[in-house]
């Protein structure tokens, strides 16, 4: 949020918002450019940052902004992919569920209730969870995160540790979402809606409250500002994002299984949010992409990749304070708080 | 004791083998100004803790406006019009002073679920939290980050925020620590100008500034009050100064 908030004039806005329409542009050109360079792979590399860069944008909201370290936001990913995955499923064997008919290949069905039901179980997970702070809400997020997960290994009607395949990713009317161009736009565009929302969201006065309650709970309550609804609604915001991009995910993998929820997956978000910058609008986007970047690109040399990622994001983030979004402050010539 | 707006009765605290709270009456008059003294240790602070409902008093009764409010959180209880500053300033250190005034108004204004309006352009917000601003003679500093702002800017903002949630009672705990003499006068003045329009409980050391504002004082000592009168009645008490004396510390 650094961005917007200290570039007030109207002459640097319009930069601002001159950046994001050239980086808009790049991007939406992307799967030219890598048909051109021969590198046809990189629109699928791409697609699988801007959904992941939804999943740690709606997890930056929680822990970058309302100070909530929540380390269970891959259970609302995986839950998201499990509602598309679940669907998929009673649509091709035409089985109701508790004498409902639930299934749907629609992409435009399935993503509103993946939404939904991600919201509905961050809202009574967090509503316990919320109950604690520090430490324990980290250990109580995570233990609930772990329960789903092995929920969901247990649970052999939907492919218990195998998951689910999802033969055909959903459809939407006029556009062919089987090809892979064609879905990244998609997920573009859903990228581009759900971050902002968030730019809106943010400087809200309810992104206001957030803000608060991360610097100081006592000064809010010395204020008259109850917290625990506003955190609560801020948790169930973030778990709906995580849900979106975990719906995306499963059509774009076109596979869905435990291992979405499992406790790496949220330690991946998290380290997306903290190396491009917790608190900064575009940080998580730009932690997504290096992240996922790196990690495919070292993947590709060395077997041992992991031995190289460590230490580099430890460097990172020790040397530019504050992530990426740091970094990019440095080279302007500021100064970090 | 009609017109008390502050009835505070009987009320007992106590952290391990220590009285911090023992067996306190009190209450304060709507638009008056009441200086709580006392040795440090006294219990100042824990005491503006139980009246904020930060503390649970183990026993005893706090009545604002006629009604009890001991079941109450401390953001319910700011809502009914008691507002507090802070000895060691706690601020919203990343945003401006302004900032810091405008949540204050924001939270006056009813619920904050409003998800998509910018906050950083709402006039209704800005200009009030200028207003309080300028009260509190700070009006030049507005858009500097409170981590810049000098500790005497921390005390006068403190009392901005309090103000901007329209109090009825302010509970000042030590405004004037840290102050030089003429951010003390400073702050001597705008209190000064608030009287009679906000009810005041002044916890402070600085016993110039306690005579000069206060229309009545009452001693604590070991969580007690064992004095409490006008100005010149407290002067005149022995058993006071004994306390004074014994302690050292005034």
């Amino acid at each position: 949020m650094a961005d917007l908030k200290t570039t007030r004039g109207p002459a640097s806005a319009s930069r601002t918002y001159a950046v994001i329409a050239i980086v808009l542009a790049m991007l939406a050109a992307l799967p030219f450019i890598a048909d051109a360079i021969g590198q046809p792979a990189l629109t699928s590399l791409a697609t699988r940052i801007t959904i992941l860069a939804i999943g740690a944008a709606s997890l930056n909201l929680a822990l970058g902004y309302c100070g909530l370290v929540s380390f269970g936001h891959a259970a609302w990913y995986g839950v998201g992919a499990y509602v598309v995955g679940i669907m998929y499923r009673h649509y091709v064997t035409g089985d109701p569920l508790l004498g409902l008919s639930i299934g749907s290949d629609q992409l435009l069905v399935t993503l509103p209730l993946a939404i939904l039901i991600s919201g509905l179980f961050a809202l009574v997970l967090g509503a316990l969870s919320l109950r604690t702070s520090g430490v324990q809400f980290i250990m109580i997020t995570l233990a609930f995160a772990q329960m789903l997960f092995f929920f969901f290994v247990a649970l052999k009607a939907y492919g218990g540790d195998d998951g689910l395949i999802v033969r055909r990713r959903n459809a939407l009317p006029f556009i062919d979402t089987r090809d892979g161009p064609t879905y990244y736009w998609v997920c573009l565009f859903f990228a581009v809606a759900w971050f902002a929302l968030m730019s809106r969201i943010v400087t809200s006065r309810f992104g206001r409250v957030l803000e608060g309650i991360r610097q100081s709970e006592r000064r809010m309550a010395a204020i008259g500002v109850s917290t625990y609804p506003y955190k609560l609604a801020c948790f169930v915001i973030s778990g709906m994002g995580a849900g979106l991009a975990g719906a995306l995910m499963a059509n774009h993998a076109r596979f869905v299984s435990p291992d979405m929820m499992h406790w790496t997956q949220s330690g991946e978000f998290m380290i997306m949010v903290i190396l491009g910058g917790a608190g900064t609008l575009f940080g998580a986007a730009a932690g997504a992409a290096v992240l996922i970047g790196l990690e495919t690109q070292l993947a590709a040399w060395t077997e041992h990749w992991q031995v190289i990622l460590g230490p580099l994001l430890v460097l990172m983030i020790i040397f530019t304070r504050g992530g990426l979004s740091g970094l990019v402050r440095l080279l302007r010539g500021g100064r970090n708080e | 004791m009609s017109e008390s707006l502050l009835r505070v009765s009987r009320l007992f605290k106590r952290f391990g083998g220590v009285n911090a709270t023992d067996d306190l009456s009190l209450d304060v008059r709507a638009g008056e100004i009441h200086a709580l003294i006392g040795p440090n240790g006294a219990g100042k602070t824990t005491f503006i803790g139980q009246l904020m409902g930060e503390v649970r008093p183990d026993a005893g009764d706090i009545h604002f406006d006629g009604a009890s409010i001991n079941g109450l959180s401390t953001a319910a209880r700011v809502r009914r019009g008691i507002a507090r500053t802070f000895q060691i300033t706690e601020l919203l250190t990343e945003d401006t002073a302004l900032d810091n005034v405008a949540l204050a108004v924001q939270a006056g204004q009813g619920h904050s679920f409003r998800f998509l309006g910018n906050a950083g352009a709402d006039r209704s917000l800005l200009a009030p939290a200028r207003e309080y601003l300028t009260a509190a003679g700070l009006a030049e500093r507005a858009d500097v980050r409170v981590s810049e702002l000098s500790h005497g800017e921390r005390k006068q903002l403190e009392l901005a925020i309090a103000l901007a949630s329209k109090p009825r009672l302010l509970l000042l705990d030590e405004p004037m620590a840290g102050l030089g003499a003429a951010e003390s006068r400073r702050m001597v003045d705008t209190l000064s100008s608030l009287k009679g329009s906000i009810a005041m409980l002044l916890v402070e050391h600085d016993m110039d500034v306690v005579f000069a504002l206060a229309d009545r004082i009452s001693v604590l000592v070991y969580g007690r009050v064992i004095a409490s009168g006008s100005p010149v009645e407290i002067q005149a008490d022995t058993q006071v100064r004994a306390a004074y004396l014994g302690e050292g510390d005034a």
